[in-house]
């Protein structure tokens, strides 16, 4: 007997388990894109889409476990980094990690989008993932900035300081946008508590949602781009 | 029947060389998690050797001298030095986002034909009025390591002219083939490693010039 799905008017699918299933089908589905053999190697990409995800995988694990042991709050915050150091045992190794892969993240999505330009991947009909691949760029770097408050030592606080004035210099908006962004005129315990939340709430949030649409948008538009492809296309054309 | 939409034409897989095979993604998924293992080995063992910078507790009171900025964002504080904030903080940053938004957006860009193809002494007087203009804005600003890119590109672009249709060596054609995005684009990413590296590494209290070997 066929299997009936149950759609409402407007088409969508109300039961979660069939949502589930069509999710489950539609991975099967993208597991199943097939690639031409020098697609698989090193030069084509040079593999960064995967690296910067793999950085962005030990943020998540490291950063997940940093929560455990700290306080968005003065002096406590930096208190924690010292017992981070010195008290918590691997303390000092979560803590590098996770500084170290973030700088690799942010290296990494730079040198992604050259390679994408120089390839010339970002031609149609690519050229939505092209927007939220920079969007993805722009969030790495926000979240890179919002994670520099938290230890709350001298170049922490400065380095904010400098990037928050830069803000207000925005004509009409930007002493408001700075006073939201802060939650006060300076940087202070107020902003030290929106950083965390950014940090660890909203940005990784979004940035989660919007890998999920790229990786989707990649499968749609027909898998890893190959110069070849455009090539065949164009001596096809009259 | 054919469906032409943009993303059905994506999903057709290029021409195969004679021989040649095609391989199922999970061939490609199982590689690039090999080159995350590797990643993430050398992120370990730097994480081991390497301690991430902790200085003394922020003090309002005592400014840091020099307050600089995370590395990524040197570059632009480099600017900030030269020109006003609005300019350099706002205005730039605007521009470098909404450019990056709408590369793929521009047909210029999506064509990829070659600059020097078509009225090119036309093109050369452009270019050396836009060099000129720049690297005298630059340089009247104070921001001579901005003009480095500039003229290191303008003089790149005018060889790439003089190589156009004529058989000289493989890499001078393949200079002499980019198009305009090319060449844009390579100027912005110049712009941005000698800046961020200038900013990062080179720059001390007061943002003076420092050698790094010195700065300790």
């Amino acid at each position: 007997m066929e299997k009936v799905e149950r759609k409402d008017a407007d088409g969508a699918i109300r039961n979660p388990l069939t949502a589930l299933a069509r999710w489950g089908a539609e991975l099967k589905h993208m597991s199943r894109d097939r690639v031409r053999e020098p697609q698989l190697g090193f030069r084509h990409t040079w593999y960064l889409g995967a690296l910067t995800l793999g950085t962005f995988t030990i943020q998540l694990s490291t950063g997940l476990l940093l929560m455990l042991y700290y306080h968005p709050s003065i002096p406590q915050a930096y208190a924690d980094m010292k017992n981070l150091q010195f008290v918590v045992s691997s303390g000092f190794f979560l803590r590098n990690l996770h500084r170290w892969s973030a700088q690799a993240m942010v290296l990494l999505v730079f040198i992604h989008m050259a390679k994408v330009f120089y390839r010339g991947a970002f031609r149609p009909p690519r050229e939505l993932n092209w927007v939220v691949g920079s969007t993805l760029l722009l969030l790495t770097l926000l979240l890179s900035y919002t994670g520099y408050l938290l230890p709350w030592d001298q170049t922490s606080y400065w380095g904010v300081t400098v990037g928050s004035s830069i803000m207000a210099s925005v004509p009409v908006l930007g002493e408001k946008l700075r006073f939201v962004l802060l939650g006060g005129n300076t940087v202070n315990a107020n902003a030290l508590l929106r950083f965390y939340v950014l940090h660890a709430v909203i940005l990784p949030l979004s940035v989660i949602a919007l890998i999920g649409i790229h990786m989707w948008r990649l499968h749609q538009d027909g898998g890893m781009y190959s110069p070849d492809s455009e090539e065949s296309e164009k001596s096809e054309q009259p | 029947m054919m469906n032409n939409s943009p993303s059905e034409r994506g999903k057709q897989l290029p021409a195969r060389a004679p021989g040649e095979k095609s391989i199922s993604y999970r061939e490609l998924l199982f590689r690039e998690m090999i080159a995350i293992e590797i990643l993430a080995v050398v992120l370990v063992c730097l994480a081991l050797v390497w301690n991430a910078p902790l200085e003394q507790l922020a003090d309002p009171l005592h400014t840091a001298n020099p307050a600089k900025a995370p590395w990524y964002f040197t570059g632009l504080q480099e600017l900030l030095h030269y020109f006003p904030p609005f300019v350099a903080g706002v205005i730039l940053p605007t521009l470098i986002v909404l450019a990056l938004i709408v590369v793929p957006f521009f047909n210029v860009n999506i064509k990829d034909q070659t600059l020097w193809d078509r009225n090119k002494s036309q093109r050369l007087m452009s270019l050396a009025i836009i060099a000129v203009a720049l690297t005298v804005l630059l340089l009247h600003a104070g921001a001579w390591d901005a003009t480095i890119p500039v003229l290191t590109i303008s003089a790149l672009m005018a060889l790439a002219a003089s190589w156009a249709g004529r058989p000289v060596g493989r890499f001078q054609n393949w200079l002499s083939g980019k198009p305009l995005s090319f060449w844009i684009m390579t100027w912005f990413l110049m712009e941005a490693v000698i800046l961020t590296t200038v900013g990062a590494l080179f720059r001390g209290p007061g943002w003076v010039w420092v050698w790094p070997w010195r700065n300790s």
